[in-house]
């Protein structure tokens, strides 16, 4: 996208607060407007004091008058402009936010499974923020520049040729003394900014494995390392310091030359060309507001393009495909059959996992799906619920076609527990009426009771009312499993799908997750992903994958007396 | 902040220098208006043309000095500022290596990460600030006022009025303001909060419908977080405009005083000049000294947190004399006796209870027990990442506190459950516990790992870099190169935490084969949640709820102990089969 169309479709965000956007222009015009107009003022209350007893007392209380009501009319103004801004910054950030937020709802999962979480987050949160200080701000201190600009031009020009031309001609010297500078140190940033993403990725690396280290007596090693990657950083952040500590001195001295330079031709054209000194006051103050615009606008140029950058990894999620739209499809009360009928699919084009895949499953019965980590046994699950869409081949649940169904009341049909139990910051209660908000509390207690939570809930410090911290980390991973049953128990869905636990829980609540899971299945359609013999043994049909694909299938004896790879899996288990 | 003043002793002669030269420029700057008032006053008035020359030659003269003055300034300032921050974080890092793991966990990876990185940046300003800016701006304002005395002392009253009146301004806007921000800081964290729930639960979410639901709690906090944020932009909006209104104010009060003055002829023009250049001085000098608190309110803060690092003396160290490890095998490799522990100084919370045992070198032991049950905190007490609460461990038949702590680290290998390795070459990572390893040494470990195979289908080999994270490796991968590293180093004593969790079944098989085969002098404990992984060892030890209830082979533990018998009956190929 370039740079133009960026800008205008961001400036098409801040549509909303256009009457905002104008008041905020009024303002700063005023201002900059009655700022430049006071020492003007000050100039002309000094000329009517020009020597002892060569004071005008008569014109003296009118000008007095009309400085103090300049002077606070710039303040208000000033503070209009800002209040108008922020109001815009606040509000667009917001809008955005919430945009792209409701963007990521529509993605399709491959978008969410492919991309770094921080990295999106980071997105939605900092980004967002970068894009409405740096382009708002930077306008504003644009705008008010080329004002300021303007209107000092008009001011001194009006005043004298000679002292504005001298201005004129000399502030540009500043800009070229700090773009220079700014151009030759350059390079020691980039070389310091390097150094420390090194020396942070070296810490990071280092001190998060710190243990490591101490196991393998790895200490002196690793200091070693660390104080000669901290050495080039002192060198080169010592240079890139110094240097670019240059360019403050250096316009300061370039600005007091210029002071210097309005002086004399001030003091000259007082002498030969009737200049008053209060206009040589106005002059002085001048040279430095005129000055000030041009020396910041580096740092606008550079918050414009971190703005620019950010506003571009923004647009690009809010542009990504969205997830096809809804069909209008019912789906009258659910039994439980499904059918799977040439199923082809593949992650990538280049990588088919199944092919033409046909399977039967009738209501109330349970499917196993068994293989090696990382065999792709959630493949299916993504495509039963929809987080993936078939490259071809149908799914029907009931005899209807999933894909003519809206996806929420797909969703709803089904039950959910995924190994990774997932819980989000809010209290017991209303994690476990997630599916149902408007359950009632004995339903809510008869469900943590189904799945054998009830006991252990009530023993937490607040019972139904415990708060959960993010990602659960005050509930053991059994206990987070036995509430996310308790979820799917509450909502009762005709269909389950279940993703075993492979370790971490301890022996105890295991048998109760097993036990919820055994009677979560009675009477329902269920896909299990299995790792426990008692739920293989017992499963109407077992998927055995290998590599992403179906290889096999059956009931446990038929697999076994074939003799393939199931039965190859199922023996290493008592290998030695 | 003053406990790291010996950080900036080195640089003792840049911190003198540097703000003696910027105070010598303060000093110029300040005299620039009165050069001023007499090439107004007396140059234009007496249209003196080499007198106003010459004044104008003296600006010029005084901007290059004050120039090469605050450049003295600017390179002591980046010498001591950048020099101060590489021995801080020397220091710091030197303390992270001594740390024990208690002392790690307590502190958390994350935040000793940020305090080296992040917290030494803001102090390595605070010291560039110091030197640049905490002499000059407050010199300035007072200079300024002072100035303006000498040209008229009455006049100079207003100085007084408004001065503090600016500094009440910026102290209060600032301070009502903090309190705001920190409160942003938290909403926006519940922006980001609800955002990583959204993504990482995003399968959970979907499945219940509970989209809309999801999208107006964060419409909620977003509503919540702008209304903040535009009650604080109210608030800071007003700073500049009524610090330049009391400022423009005084020089209001100043033009309004001084006609009478002129008109006696107490003031020149060119004094009414000074005392406005002064006046605006007073106040950008004052705003200087407002960021300036803000920069050291910051900078204490990071200072604090360096402290408290810098403070902490290391709690696991070696001995005095340490004593040599003995040569003779007949003494029990391992032996716990009473020990118990708990993670914190309270004894409520126990993770072991007095456990006892003993292990003879060669010996392979199982450790088995639920989550929570302490196995791993059993055998991290065998290299010392932690100390014994109660009791005493001992390595070779003496107390392992008498051993250097080096050497027996070199001793122990251990094998984490979460399979760890450095960026770099593979050979490197191999080698860590053994730089001069041969090639011949680094093949058979990896042998031994079953590693072998997958390590000569890369393309360079041992010679292969590892991304940060081995995150081009998988995690199987990446634990059996972990294993491989733990017996390059040639350990006595073997320690496989979980590791082969993420091993199928037929490699872990293969590993523990090639273990009992080809290193049959070691001593290894193999924990495992799997009975399978253990259920060959010589003996087992059973863990339950940080107790020891029972040790045995196999057989004997199925005859005689019910936890034991529990954990079998729970998984695939645990149960009768022998």
């Amino acid at each position: 996208m370039n740079r133009k169309a960026l800008l205008r479709r961001l400036l098409a965000y801040t549509a909303p607060y256009r009457v905002f956007l104008l008041l905020s222009f009024l303002s700063a015009l005023v201002s900059v407007a009655l700022t430049l107009w006071i020492p003007v003022q000050i100039g002309q209350v000094i000329d009517c004091m020009v020597a002892p007893g060569a004071v005008d007392f008569a014109a003296l209380p009118p000008l007095l008058v009309r400085l103090t009501v300049t002077i606070l009319a710039a303040a208000l103004f000033q503070w209009l402009m800002s209040y108008f801004i922020n109001l815009i910054i606040y509000r667009t950030v917001k809008d955005l936010r919430n945009r792209l937020y409701h963007k990521l709802g529509t993605l399709p999962l491959s978008y969410i499974d492919s991309h770094e979480h921080g990295d999106i987050i980071s997105r939605v949160v900092n980004d967002i923020d970068l894009v409405a200080d740096g382009l708002l701000q930077g306008f504003t201190q644009l705008f008010t520049g080329v004002i300021t600009i303007l209107g000092t031009l008009f001011f001194m020009l009006r005043a004298d040729l000679w002292v504005a031309l001298t201005v004129i001609l000399l502030t540009p010297l500043s800009l070229f003394v700090a773009a220079f500078i700014a151009k030759n140190t350059f390079h020691h940033f980039h070389r310091q900014s390097e150094t420390q993403g090194k020396l942070s990725g070296y810490v990071e690396e280092t001190v998060g494995n710190q243990k490591l280290i101490r196991a393998f007596a790895y200490e002196e090693q690793s200091t070693k390392k660390f104080r000669e990657i901290n050495d080039l950083l002192y060198l080169h952040g010592q240079k890139a310091q110094f240097f670019s500590s240059l360019s403050n001195p250096t316009t300061r001295f370039v600005n007091a030359i210029i002071y210097a330079a309005v002086g004399l031709t001030g003091a000259l054209r007082a002498v030969y060309g009737g200049l008053t000194v209060g206009q040589i006051s106005m002059f002085l103050s001048y040279a430095n507001q005129y000055t000030k615009p041009f020396n910041e606008i580096t740092g606008i140029i550079a918050q414009l393009q971190t703005a620019m950058a950010s506003a571009e990894r923004v647009f690009a999620v809010l542009d990504e495909t969205e997830e096809s739209p809804d069909a209008a499809g019912s789906l009258p009360t659910v039994k439980g059959e499904v059918t799977v009928s040439d199923l082809s699919f593949g992650y990538s084009p280049d990588r088919p996992l199944l092919t033409n895949f046909t399977l039967t499953v009738p209501a109330g019965s349970t499917v196993a799906i068994v293989g090696p980590t990382g065999c792709g046994k959630t493949t299916l699950i993504n495509l039963l619920l929809r987080f993936y869409e078939p490259d071809s081949g149908v799914i029907r649940i009931d005899g209807t076609d999933i894909s003519s169904l809206p996806r929420d009341t797909l969703r709803r049909s089904y039950g959910m527990v995924l190994q990774e139990s997932w819980l989000f910051s809010g209290t017991v209660r209303e994690n476990i009426a997630y599916g149902r908000p408007d359950a009632t509390d004995t339903e809510i207690k008869a469900a943590a009771e189904a799945a054998y939570a009830a006991p252990f809930i009530r023993r937490l410090p607040r019972g139904y009312d415990t708060m959960i911290s993010e990602d659960g980390n005050n509930l053991s991973q059994g206990q987070k499993q036995l509430l996310c049953i308790a979820r799917v128990m509450l909502a009762d869905p005709k269909i389950l799908i279940l993703d075993e636990a492979t370790s971490n829980i301890d022996t105890r609540t295991e048998i109760l997750v097993q036990r919820a899971f055994r009677d979560m299945t009675e009477g329902r359609t269920a896909f299990i992903v299995a790792h426990r013999l008692s739920t293989i043994k017992n499963a109407d049909l077992i998927l055995v994958m290998k590599d992403g694909k179906v290889v096999e299938q059956g009931t446990h004896e038929t697999l076994l007396a074939k003799g393939g790879f199931y039965h190859t899996l199922y023996y290493s288990q008592f290998a030695t | 902040m003053w406990k790291l003043l010996p950080f900036l002793k080195p640089y003792r002669k840049q911190a003198i220098v540097g703000p003696l030269f910027k105070f010598l420029e303060a000093v110029l700057e300040l005299t620039v208006p009165l050069v001023m008032i007499r090439l107004v006053d007396r140059g234009v008035a007496e249209r003196d043309m080499p007198y106003i020359w010459r004044m104008a030659g003296l600006l010029v003269l005084i901007a290059a000095v004050s120039w090469g003055f605050a450049l003295i300034c600017q390179y002591s300032a980046s010498i001591a500022s950048q020099g101060t921050g590489t021995l801080l974080r020397n220091a710091l890092y030197k303390k992270v290596s001594g740390m024990s793991h208690a002392q790690l966990d307590k502190l958390g990876t994350h935040s000793l990460i940020t305090r080296i990185t992040n917290d030494v940046n803001q102090l390595q300003t605070a010291v560039a600030m110091l030197i640049r800016l905490v002499v000059r701006a407050p010199f300035l304002a007072v200079g300024a006022v002072f100035m303006a005395m000498t040209i008229d002392l009455r006049l100079s009253l207003v100085f007084v009025v408004v001065m503090p009146l600016i500094a009440l301004i910026l102290y209060l806007i600032m301070s009502r303001s903090v309190p705001y921000f920190r409160a942003i800081q938290k909403k926006l964290d519940r922006i980001s909060l609800y955002t990583r729930e959204s993504l990482s639960g995003v399968r959970v979410i979907r499945a219940f419908a509970r989209q809309k639901e999801e999208e107006e709690k964060f419409y909620a906090a977003g509503d919540d977080l702008a209304e903040t944020s535009v009650r604080v932009g109210k608030l800071s909006a007003l700073l500049s405009p009524l610090t330049s209104l009391v400022m423009n104010g005084g020089i209001a009060v100043i033009l309004f005083c001084s006609g009478s003055q002129v008109n006696i002829g107490r003031l020149t023009q060119g004094e009414i000049i000074a005392f406005v250049n002064y006046m605006t001085q007073v106040m950008l000098a004052l705003v200087v000294v407002a960021n300036l608190v803000v920069i050291f309110t910051r900078a204490s803060a990071s200072a604090a947190r360096v402290n408290e690092v810098l403070a902490i003396e290391p709690d696991i160290t070696s001995p005095k004399d340490p004593i040599p490890f003995p040569a003779d095998r007949s003494k029990p490799a391992v032996e716990f006796a009473g020990v118990s522990f708990s993670y914190h100084a309270d004894a409520e919370s126990l993770v072991l209870q007095d456990i006892s045992f003993s292990v003879s070198a060669g010996e392979t032991i199982g450790v088995i027990g639920g989550t929570g049950s302490g196995k791993s905190t059993l055998v991290q007490l065998i290299p010392r990442y932690y100390d014994a609460t109660e009791g005493e461990v001992r390595l070779f038949g003496a107390d392992s506190r008498r051993y250097d702590l080096k050497a027996l680290h070199r001793k122990i290998a251990v094998v984490p459950q979460y399979a760890s390795v450095l960026s770099g070459r593979l050979r490197d990572t191999l080698s860590m516990a053994a730089p001069d390893a041969s090639e011949e040494r680094l093949w058979h470990a990896l042998s031994v790992a079953q590693a072998t195979e997958f390590v000569e289908k890369l393309p360079n080999g041992l010679d292969t870099l590892i991304d940060q994270g081995g995150k081009n490796l998988s995690g199987g991968q990446k634990q059996r190169l972990t294993i491989a590293r733990a017996l390059v180093g040639d350990p006595d004593i073997l320690i496989l935490d979980d590791s082969a969790s993420a091993l199928d079944y037929a490699t872990d098989a293969a590993l523990r084969h090639a273990l009992r085969t080809e290193l049959s002098d070691i001593t290894v404990f193999i924990v495992s949640q799997r009975v399978s992984a253990i259920r060959h060892a010589d003996r087992i030890l059973v863990l339950d709820d940080g107790k020891s209830v029972g040790l045995g082979t196999h057989a004997d533990l199925l005859a005689d102990c019910p936890v034991y018998r529990e954990i079998c009956a729970s998984q695939p190929g645990g149960g009768g089969r022998r």
